[in-house]
């Protein structure tokens, strides 16, 4: 339990996906001009992220890794170089899934998120989530706590984003530096921030 | 015609850039920059990409149905990043180790899908992969930049030859340690599209607010 927290802990503020790995900065320069939006993109994120990162963790361990399909009668085949492709298969059709289960029986949540949904299956940060969890190994309950936490992490630095830069309009910023230039030069001010964290231990 | 394609190809590195005015590739832009080794092989891997999965996707763009588009075209794009990614495996093992997660990234790198659908899917194939490659170009001179001045400042050294003497090893150059960590990622890309909008002052974005000088009575 206490590996679990400091997992979850680490994957919100020490590595934050956003801003100490770069992941998802697309949509997070895209879409952080507003509270309300950066908010509602942030939860979709979330959500989205909590659900592929365990189904990959699920498909990597009982189809690609090497020995994975010895359950139907393939002890030697080591499909993992499919890898990539199945990936972004599953993040690509959860995502549509999704879009039609909110849809259906929740349409308030599905009319607030609705645009933000497509966005997401190339948003890096959800790619990135399950590649970490290959990458660093994680078993099932890692992989669900992961996904979790590192998909608030992201919506928490959008979130706050979005506040700096409601405020920041309003000051008189150079010419070549309106616009992306100062939101870059914000976002680098907040992965400063988020780098004194690095420090906690559990 | 030829006049054109040079053009094509020219276009995206300064005037039409993909990451300082159309907003594309940030996402894995920033992390492989803290060294130009790296930064290099990024550049071309994206490059490489980019140009084919274009001219592949033109190829068939009149073929494929409207609505599942998206997910042909990510098929596409995955192929060809699996196919640089057991390359680099083969071939460069230790920079596809410091690359880790971002080589898969490239797939889903804004600046391919964003020219796929917004170039290739109108155009014919020769005219798409000079599109991919000069952009493939705009994001990679970005990416050295960031690259030289990280790694000059931040280490001494540029493709790990040292050119700047450090301290620890008994020369002059205190280097800047601070470079080496992300957040100074965000703010050379941010000085560059500075430097790239006070050179083109076209690029300038509209202010949403302006200050107004109220006269004194």
């Amino acid at each position: 339990m206490e590996e679990l927290l400091s997992l979850a802990v680490k994957a919100i503020f020490v590595e934050n996906l956003a801003l100490s790995f770069f992941l998802g900065m697309c949509t997070f320069i895209a879409v952080s001009k507003k509270i309300s939006t950066a908010l509602g993109l942030g939860i979709s994120v979330m959500i989205v992220q909590a659900i592929t990162v365990p189904a990959n963790n699920l498909i990597l361990n009982y189809l690609l890794a090497p020995g994975a399909l010895a359950w139907a009668g393939f002890p030697d085949v080591d499909l993992t170089f499919l890898g990539l492709i199945s990936y972004i298969g599953v993040i690509a059709a959860l995502v549509q899934i999704l879009e039609m289960v909110l849809d259906k029986y929740f349409p308030p949540l599905y009319n607030a998120l609705g645009v933000f949904l497509p966005l997401i299956t190339v948003n890096c940060a959800i790619l990135g989530g399950s590649l970490f969890m290959v990458e660093r190994s994680y078993d099932f309950t890692e992989s669900v706590t992961y996904g979790l936490s590192s998909g608030f992490g992201w919506a928490l630095a959008i979130t706050a984003m979005a506040g700096v830069r409601e405020k920041l309009k309003y000051s008189d910023i150079p010419d070549g530096l309106q616009g992306l230039g100062i939101t870059f030069i914000s976002a680098g001010l907040m992965a400063l921030a988020f780098m004194s964290f690095s420090g906690v231990k559990l | 015609m030829a006049h054109k394609r040079r053009d094509m190809l020219i276009d995206p590195m300064v005037d039409n850039n993909p990451i300082t005015l159309q907003v594309l590739g940030i996402c894995s832009a920033l992390a492989v920059t803290s060294s130009l080794q790296v930064a290099f092989v990024m550049a071309i891997a994206v490059t490489f990409v980019t140009a084919f999965s274009s001219m592949f996707i033109s190829m068939i763009r009149n073929q494929i149905p409207g609505s599942i588009r998206i997910i042909v075209q990510m098929v596409i794009i995955a192929s060809l990043v699996i196919l640089v990614d057991q390359m680099l495996k083969a071939f460069a093992f230790e920079i596809s180790k410091t690359l880790s997660v971002f080589v898969g990234l490239i797939i889903t790198n804004c600046i391919v899908m964003g020219r796929a659908e917004a170039f290739a899917m109108k155009n014919p194939p020769i005219d798409s992969f000079i599109d991919g490659v000069g952009n493939g170009l705009g994001y990679g001179l970005i990416l050295m930049m960031v690259g030289v001045i990280r790694e000059l400042f931040g280490a001494g050294s540029l493709f790990g030859i040292t050119i700047l003497e450090t301290v620890n090893n008994g020369g002059w150059y205190v280097p800047n340690g601070m470079l080496l960590l992300p957040p100074s990622a965000f703010f050379i890309i941010g000085l560059i599209i500075w430097a790239f909008r006070s050179w083109k002052p076209e690029q300038v974005e509209e202010r949403e607010y302006k200050i107004q000088t109220v006269e004194a009575h």
